[in-house]
């Protein structure tokens, strides 16, 4: 079959709703688009664990301490979910992993930004595991088997994360001033790089078209930021906080609210390597794994040990037999 | 009818299939082997297929399936194989694979038409 032939069928596959699974006949630019999609959205969620990863021990209570560290150690499998589905496009674990450490690979903007109080954690959760959910909850009907079975697995775990920070805002709104202005402050740092979250605005993100007719994705990113708006502009009421935008407005004929200019500079530097905390993010991943190196080897050595004396047992047993 | 069962490693794509790009992952000697995960999520229920990850042996694949897997409670139990020895069949040639099933209606009970007397069968 000639190529526009195999391109057709999988066009056609892609048009009636019928998923594409890792050995079918792909386009090599499908391919290239998941595989960074999906390397990405890994390479987020564990990178994600590291600004919380800096309040387990400072966490206020023992409650919220494990609700921390099951929300962390969600990260963390939400991460092999998605790197597993990547490796299902030829890409190794070691290869992704490089990349990200080389500096090669993104991952979501938003963790370059430094969690500087406890009512971070809260803003996190509610804020940018709400505007991740949002995008996930798009991805559960994405064109490409694996990554979309990874992702109805990681909504169905999501979905707590957004609730305990929302939650543990409402316990600061409602306490001494000083922590209701901890609340109003982490809300102000982290609305708008949150918002940043969903990518460029439609006319210029590069990715977007191809994408769609690809059902990759399925909502634009304006789409999903103005849903986001929509959803976060009613909760903050339950907060008696207030969203950082002065242009937040209903806007009865549109039927969603307006908001303000995003700054896109910041998003551009912070994607480029120069937000707060770039470099200690991917300095502390790098440490990670080199420090960790000995640990991996070990693993494989113990292992090839076992199965040598397994095996050696079983000749043994064998020729005792024969014997 | 040719029924060729490939070998392909998990997800692995054939490389004549492999499109232009370069996806060859480096060799690393102690990247742990590829395993696939079933979870039986209770009594009574099939295992079931539900991701891969990364394990030197069979017992942490099994200690890293429930991490990662089972962390609700979503399981009874685990299977873990390497995913190497899994085989499957060729996604190109379904159509000759399944095609002497494709005319044999008479094997679905909805074939035969049984007169309304005659309930529940």
């Amino acid at each position: 079959m000639p190529v526009q032939d195999f391109e057709q069928v999988f066009q056609d596959k892609i048009d009636g709703e019928i998923k594409i699974e890792p050995k079918d006949w792909m386009p090599d630019a499908y391919r290239k688009t998941n595989l960074r999609q999906i390397s990405q959205h890994a390479h987020s969620e564990v990178v994600g664990m590291l600004p919380e990863g800096n309040w387990v021990t400072r966490a206020p209570s023992l409650k919220r301490k494990a609700i921390l560290l099951a929300k962390i150690q969600d990260e963390a499998g939400h991460g092999l979910y998605l790197y597993s589905a990547a490796e299902t496009l030829g890409m190794s674990r070691d290869e992704m992993i490089g990349d990200l450490h080389s500096g090669k690979a993104k991952y979501s903007s938003i963790f370059n930004y430094p969690a500087l109080t406890w009512a971070d954690m809260g803003a996190i959760g509610w804020l940018v595991d709400g505007a991740a959910i949002l995008n996930q909850v798009m991805l559960c009907r994405t064109s490409y088997g694996p990554y979309a079975r990874a992702m109805v697995r990681i909504c169905k775990e999501e979905s707590f994360h957004q609730r305990q920070g929302f939650e543990s805002l409402l316990v600061l709104s409602k306490g001494t001033d000083e922590q209701k202005a901890m609340c109003q402050d982490a809300i102000n740092r982290w609305w708008w790089p949150s918002l940043m979250m969903f990518g460029p605005k439609d006319s210029e993100s590069t990715n977007s078209d191809q994408s769609m007719k690809w059902k990759i994705k399925r909502k634009s990113n304006d789409e999903l930021r103005q849903q986001f708006v929509d959803m976060i502009a009613q909760q903050i009421k339950v907060l008696g906080m207030k969203l950082p935008d002065e242009a937040l407005q209903w806007n009865e004929q549109r039927g969603h609210y307006d908001f303000g200019a995003i700054n896109w500079d910041e998003f551009w530097a912070v994607v480029k390597g120069n937000g707060p905390c770039n470099k200690q993010r991917l300095e502390a991943r790098r440490k990670a794994h080199e420090q960790g190196a000995w640990v991996r080897e070990a693993a494989m050595a113990y292992a090839a040990k076992t199965a040598q004396k397994k095996a050696a047992a079983a000749m043994q047993a064998g020729a005792l037999e024969m014997a | 009818m040719n029924i060729a069962i490939k070998k392909f490693y998990y997800g692995d794509i054939p490389e004549e299939k492999g499109g232009t790009g370069n996806y060859q992952s480096t060799a690393d000697s102690h990247a742990w082997p590829l395993w696939e995960i079933f979870i039986r999520s209770k009594q009574g229920l099939d295992h079931k297929h539900v991701g891969s990850l990364h394990a030197a042996d069979a017992a942490m694949a099994i200690e890293n399936a429930r991490d990662v897997y089972t962390r609700r409670m979503e399981g009874v139990s685990i299977w873990v194989v390497e995913s190497k020895y899994i085989s499957a069949s060729n996604p190109e040639e379904a159509g000759e694979l399944y095609e002497p099933a494709v005319d044999k209606i008479y094997r679905h009970p909805t074939f035969y038409q049984l007169p309304d007397e005659v309930n529940h069968m």
